[in-house]
């Protein structure tokens, strides 16, 4: 049994948990044709969900601060994108790629900038003020919630949205007789993008070395003399950042959103969190695959209880580990 | 901390007796059914409110899943009196239903994540609560989906029902009210309010509420006196539960129907949280006044924003501030002001008013 241990613990431990559901679901499935569709698609989905929950877990990890106001940012993100390919359909439309390319471009650098304006806007003026006061945290970020989520319905109304799509990634690829949305693939591509992306600033950079210096001892960070307030601030604009790219590369890929966009994911991102350990990027890419992945795998084998799969696969890691797969805050 | 009463406290009291009685002789003095529907939905919200506020002032824990239990209690009620037909056991088999799913899950949610971290336990009890919901929608057949359970309540509270006859063989009015079934109704939700909020009150004047409030105080002493935290924690998230239940099966049979809506949307565990922040944090009292303030915003302020919309209709920018749709924009605005500024809410500042240091 200990030997077993040691060989998983090896090859990755925890990590593995994701290619062993893979795995049972290809039992379970049968085809494997249909098997790899659901696991791109799950992947896709993971992806995108771990755009939108890096943010809160790194802020949670870095400030003790748990914004539930964070869903905000995605529904912003993607209500902004889609208003900025709207506003470039000529470009969409076009058959030029460079041009396709250049409107999408352009959505989701306008997604992030919002993101990191509403950031900084956000930390000073709404979190700054109750710092270390858990309850009064929840409460401040559920009412920024509502007024976001209110200035969503005044701005651009109640009615759903359609999403334009470019053109080059409409359509799937045929690999054999298994069909590949392109969409999905670029999801999966761009997050692994950023995920590499963060993981080396985290890893190999000065600024890095200090943000998981002050998750792990924050006092002891600040006595050596670094602004971490200042650090913070960055963080919580990056996440924000983040979270409104994953809300709007969601837009595209629900292709007709509602405000209520951002209550809806929220619970999936909390669950994400929740189930990767707050605090760390590892942690909460291994969340989003799982909920991704189960999200996909059961909702085709067992329809009914799909809506419930998140909560299940929850429950069931809390009880198995009771502080998520791979936290960083102790 | 002093045990002699301030001049804010008696405010607060005063307060509370004069919205008691207004509401026991609602139906006489406001002789509408708007306003009937109104002092109802008043009633069960201060319980519904209070029992919220045992688990957030009274232990400090943020649990989202008041909601999940106000609805068990409300769907209970409604397939019970769907499936049984109208009757008093329907009524009792739905409460007891309710109250025991909700006492269930209350202690799965509780041992299972009131350990951890507040923050945890409030993230687990949201998704507890999504979940909830949205299996409220999908299981059409037993819940009715989305547009939920219309079903008749028990015959003594139907309009037509007459309770006492005057000399013509007609319903006997009395200051012009008539003595029918929805008379009867509203006193059973005025009663039954009025008793599980003496429950509550009298819990927290009990030594166990002096011991939660030594836990939202100060955790670790408290444990370190001899007190079990999480038993304490558990217990308390269990009472709750079961009151918010209890409230849920009252309202759905005032209502006569329940639905996702009236019973388990999101909003309304919003509405919750504004009228505990508001009324304050801690003092049952509070909630109270921030349920009455509320339900009152939400029937009549709308309408009155409507009116001064139209009032200023030529004038830049003011018809779209006021604009009706914009009344929970400005609810929200009006939240974290209160928090940051207020955070003891109405009957809490004003409890402090008066108080010497």
């Amino acid at each position: 049994m200990d030997q077993l241990r040691m060989t998983i613990e090896r090859f990755g431990g925890v990590n593995l948990l994701p290619v062993a559901v893979a795995l049972v679901a290809l039992v379970l499935i049968g085809a494997p044709s249909s098997w790899v569709t659901l696991t791109v698609a799950g992947l896709a989905m993971g992806m995108m969900i771990f755009l939108m929950a890096s943010g809160l877990s790194l802020v949670f990890g870095l400030m003790d601060v748990l914004n539930f106001g964070h869903s905000a940012f995605v529904s912003f993100g993607a209500f902004v994108a889609a208003s900025v390919l709207a506003w470039l359909g000529g470009w969409l439309g076009a058959d030029s790629i460079l041009l396709n390319v250049a409107a999408l471009f352009a959505a989701f650098v306008a997604a992030i900038l919002f993101g990191l304006a509403a950031g900084w806007f956000f930390e000073t003026i709404i979190i700054k003020p109750v710092y270390h006061d858990h309850l009064r945290q929840i409460l401040i970020t559920m009412g920024a919630l509502i007024v976001a989520e209110q200035i969503i319905l005044a701005v651009w109304g109640g009615t759903p949205m359609t999403v334009p799509r470019p053109n080059f990634l409409e359509g799937s690829i045929l690999i054999g007789d298994v069909a590949i949305e392109i969409y999905r693939a670029f999801a999966f591509i761009l997050g692994l993008i950023v995920y590499i992306a963060l993981y080396l600033t985290l890893n190999r950079t000065r600024i890095g070395l200090l943000i998981r210096a002050g998750v792990e001892n924050r006092e002891m960070v600040e006595a050596l003399g670094f602004r971490i307030d200042r650090l913070f601030v960055a963080v919580f604009m990056v996440g924000s950042a983040l979270a409104a790219l994953g809300g709007a590369m969601w837009a595209g890929y629900e292709t007709l959103i509602t405000p209520a966009l951002g209550g809806e994911l929220m619970i999936v991102v909390f669950i994400v969190v929740i189930i990767g350990g707050l605090g760390s990027i590892e942690g909460t890419l291994l969340g989003a695959i799982m909920v991704g992945l189960v999200a996909n795998y059961v909702g085709f084998l067992a329809p009914k209880l799909a809506l419930a799969s998140n909560m299940l696969l929850m429950m069931a890691i809390l009880l198995w580990r009771p502080n998520g797969l791979r936290p960083a805050v102790k | 901390m002093t045990t002699t009463p301030t001049l804010g406290d008696r405010a607060v009291k005063l307060t509370v007796l004069v919205i008691a009685g207004l509401l026991l002789f609602a139906p006489f003095l406001f002789q509408d059914i708007r306003s009937l529907e109104v002092a109802a939905r008043i009633c069960v919200f201060i319980v519904l409110v209070a029992s919220y506020d045992l688990l957030i002032g009274y232990t400090g824990i943020v649990s989202f899943a008041h909601t999940m239990f106000f609805g068990f209690g409300a769907y209970g009620a409604a397939i019970s009196l769907k499936q049984m037909g109208p009757g008093w056991d329907a009524v009792i088999v739905g409460a007891i239903a309710g109250a025991l799913v909700s006492l269930v899950m209350a202690i799965a949610i509780g041992l299972l994540s009131l350990r951890v971290k507040a923050i945890f336990f409030a993230m687990i009890t949201l998704a507890a609560a999504s979940v909830a919901m949205v299996l409220a929608s999908q299981l059409s057949h037993f819940t009715g989906g989305e547009d939920g359970i219309t079903y008749k309540a028990p015959q003594l509270f139907k309009t037509a029902t007459k309770l006492m006859l005057n000399d013509e063989g007609k319903v006997m009015r009395v200051f012009g009210v008539k003595l029918n079934g929805k008379l009867a109704a509203y006193y059973f939700v005025f009663a039954s309010s009025l008793v599980l909020f003496l429950v509550m009150l009298r819990l927290v004047g009990s030594p166990v509420g002096t011991v939660l409030k030594a836990i939202r105080e100060n955790e670790a002493r408290a444990e370190a006196i001899g007190y079990r935290v999480v038993a304490y924690r558990t217990f308390v998230f269990c009472i709750a539960a079961i009151i918010a239940s209890l409230a849920g099966t009252v309202y759905a049979i005032w209502l006569k129907y329940t639905g996702p809506d009236t019973a388990l949307s999101f909003s309304i565990m919003i509405d919750i949280l504004l009228m505990v922040v508001i009324g304050g944090m801690g003092t049952m009292y509070g909630a109270v006044i921030g349920a009455v303030l509320l339900v009152l915003a939400q029937y009549y302020l709308r309408d009155l924003m409507g009116t001064a919309a139209e009032a200023v209709a030529d004038m830049p920018l003011l018809p779209f501030i006021l604009d009706p749709d914009r009344w929970l924009f400005w609810l929200g605005v009006i939240f974290i002001l209160l928090v940051y500024f207020f955070p003891k809410g109405i009957a809490g500042t004003l409890a402090q008013k008066g108080a010497r240091t």
